[in-house]
């Protein structure tokens, strides 16, 4: 089932300086609940850089704002009377027009969605229309972007089943989404995000509800398809194991706030704060050599309310390295060697301690 | 050299739970008019044994019927065909009035902390309904004695025992189904997914939680799950399962030293590794599980397999013994099958 990429469909990163280019600039992006309890602030003056061909694994555990963050960004968080969003995301075409997408009309953010920015989400039953065949869901993403006929959007729908390794991809598009497996499925939920060759594709959890060897197999697919379009990824996932697999850069979030930013392997070989040390400590490893039954090193507690977030650092209530004065005030995002950023005033401590 | 201890007195006693040669096969499609139905086989030719005090795992992608497989030993289905013998007793045929006073040795927890408990019962109501049920002498004082005694062994208190499910978070829900199960002070559990639905630093919890219990009150478990690291971590024992047969059955160690059954090397490979450092060659399964209702011939992993033989196809292979306690489902011992990579810790 692993597709070779044919000669049809995508272009070519234009060039090697495309690696540096910024597809998405997003600064101080905040989102705001109204609720019958008070306004509950999901994402927390957010912001960072998206390069050109990158991926960048948006890390967190619910509640911690890193859906509400892909749905901002997309603008399709609910309705305004409910939902404040503030600061600004700026989108770069394929032109180099920046664009804030936070002040675009409903009719141009249409326009980029799909087209210039997709997405994926975790459920792939509940995105597709089970009344309606595969083929004409696709070539319907095609149409509503570009002027082809209804012909040419069927055939380059197979095309992208093709791309996306379905077998016998003419015959599938008239098949029902009931008929196709959960892998099958988020492959075809990949085919029409890559429609019309975005620039940018979120992935929300596009693999936490399949199982390993189908997760392997659309990981693969993912990158191959990147390194074929030269498209940015923003990959939402709480599996740290995955991070691992595709990231380039890594954001943790907590509590609605990035609380590390950096490149993968620094961020996962030594990490600096005491969240993200607490997750990559909390999870078992498949280790033939390990103990086993020994109790795992977890986090105490929960995550904080967040209609009643704790004054301080978010993660103090949860943290063994809390000081008086980390409850005190938020603290803010440092930047510490090798280009990481760190939100933990005790970080210098902390890692000296540790080496 | 505890564990060279229990083996030997696990060996002298019977074993706790006995599955022998389970089958749980359902009718598909078919209609009044068409009589001809075709059958799945969910389950089909199962047999193994849990020891008291020992942890099952059970393995396999979506589909391979180890859902089934629990719920069938756990006699919530009627079994095609085979024997279930829990304690020594057959209990196979045994109709809901005579499964009554064994229910309370065996429990079931559920995936879903959110589904599972009733959103109308309180907290009391609903670890002590199984009280309520089976030990209707029980005073209400001496309720609340048993009650608060299973909350506190999963980490909860009594202040929280008038409170409804919603004001609870899941890992702190799944503690409550964990009281539930235990407040019959069962010898036997059938745990499917119990960590699957929960965010990473809740998961350790409970994983924590049931090593403790396990190791607290000697409760024997099959606990089923996606998460071969979990597993890895808590079992004593592994079945691998496959289109609903176990394709490999060894002690934990063994298993994750020298998988003999290419299936498990393939599961080992497909489990992301949290560490970037690593760069591993994959064996990446081609396609999807293959439709339960047409099976294929021989070796049902033979049409994924990186390693199948002509011989593969022409019969099914049994599961044969290839080292102490140690059985796989794979006709090749050429095989040198990868080990999972641990990467850093």
């Amino acid at each position: 089932m692993q597709g070779t990429l044919g000669p049809v469909g995508f272009a070519m990163p234009a060039a090697a300086h495309a690696a540096t280019e910024t597809v998405l600039d997003v600064q101080d992006l905040s989102v705001t609940f109204a609720t019958e309890n008070g306004p509950l602030v999901a994402v927390r003056e957010v912001s960072f850089d998206l390069r050109a061909g990158e991926t960048l694994a948006l890390v967190g555990e619910s509640g911690s704002g890193k859906s509400v963050t892909s749905l901002a960004i997309m603008r399709l968080t609910p309705s305004a009377s409910r939902v404040k969003v503030s600061g600004s995301v700026q989108f770069t075409d394929g032109e180099g027009r920046k664009r804030d997408l936070l002040q675009l009309d409903l009719d141009a953010m249409r326009r980029v969605r799909g087209n210039e920015i997709s997405m994926i989400f975790q459920e792939p039953m509940t995105s597709l229309n089970p009344v309606h065949r595969i083929g004409d869901q696709i070539a319907e993403a095609v149409t509503f972007h570009q002027r082809v006929s209804a012909r040419a959007a069927l055939v380059r729908a197979a095309e992208l089943l093709d791309q996306v390794g379905i077998s016998d991809a003419r015959r599938r598009l008239s098949a029902y989404p009931h008929q196709l497996s959960g892998g099958m499925r988020q492959r075809v939920m990949i085919a029409m995000a890559l429609a019309c060759n975005p620039r940018v594709l979120i992935a929300d959890e596009p693999t936490t509800a399949l199982d390993v060897t189908v997760q392997a197999q659309i990981l693969e697919l993912l990158k191959e398809l990147q390194t074929a379009t030269g498209m940015a990824v923003i990959f939402v996932t709480h599996n740290l194991g995955v991070v691992a697999e595709i990231a380039d850069r890594v954001m943790v979030m907590y509590a609605g706030a990035i609380v590390e930013r950096g490149d993968v392997v620094p961020v996962m070989t030594r990490p600096l704060m005491p969240y993200t040390q607490g997750l990559l400590h909390s999870v078992p490893r498949l280790d033939p050599d390990a103990p086993g039954r020994e109790p795992l090193e977890a986090i105490p507690g929960n995550v904080p309310d967040p209609l009643q977030p704790p004054p301080g650092c978010a993660f103090a209530p949860r943290c063994r390295h809390v000081e008086p004065a980390c409850e005190a005030a938020v603290p803010v995002l440092e930047q510490a060697d090798d280009g990481r950023q760190v939100r933990c005033r005790r970080w210098r401590a902390i890692d000296e301690a540790q080496r | 050299m505890t564990e060279a201890i229990m083996t030997a007195t696990v060996a002298e006693e019977p074993p706790l739970v006995e599955a022998r040669r389970l089958r749980q096969w359902f009718p598909v499609g078919g209609s009044l008019l068409q009589r001809r139905r075709e059958m799945v086989r969910a389950v089909d030719e199962v047999s193994f044994t849990i020891a008291r005090g020992e942890v099952l795992g059970l393995v396999g992608e979506s589909g391979s019927g180890k859902s089934t497989l629990g719920r069938a030993l756990l006699r919530m289905t009627d079994l095609t065909d085979g024997q279930i013998l829990f304690e020594g007793r057959d209990i196979t045929r045994l109709g809901r009035n005579a499964l009554r006073p064994i229910r309370p040795r065996m429990q079931f927890i559920f995936q879903d902390p959110f589904a599972s408990l009733n959103p109308r019962m309180t907290v009391r109501q609903i670890v002590g309904a199984p009280l309520a049920i089976q030990r209707p002498d029980l005073g209400i004082a001496a309720r609340d004695a048993r009650i608060a005694e299973a909350l506190q062994t999963v980490g909860l208190s009594m202040q929280y025992a008038d409170r409804y499910p919603h004001e609870f978070s899941g890992g702190q829900r799944q503690r409550i189904c964990i009281a539930r199960a235990l407040i019959m002070e069962p010898s036997f559990l059938v745990a499917d997914e119990p960590v699957s639905a929960l965010d990473v630093s809740i998961q350790a919890q409970i994983v924590n939680l049931l090593i403790d219990v396990r190791r607290k009150l000697s409760i024997a478990m099959l606990f089923i799950s996606h998460d071969l690291a979990v597993v890895g971590h808590l079992c004593d024992r592994v079945a691998v399962m496959y289109l609903g047969r176990i394709v490999e059955i060894a002690p934990t160690r063994e298993l994750f030293r020298r998988p003999r059954h290419p299936y498990t090397e393939a599961l080992f490979s497909a489990v992301p590794v949290p560490d970037p450092t690593v760069r591993r060659s994959r064996v990446i399964l081609r396609g999807d599980i293959p439709s339960p209702l047409a099976p294929p011939s021989g070796c049902a992993f033979r049409s994924r397999c990186p390693y199948v033989l002509p011989e593969c196809a022409e019969a099914v292979p049994s599961l044969r013994e290839v080292d102490g306690g140690h059985r796989t489902r794979c006709i090749r011992d050429d095989l040198v099958l990868g080990r999972p990579h641990g990467g850093l810790s």
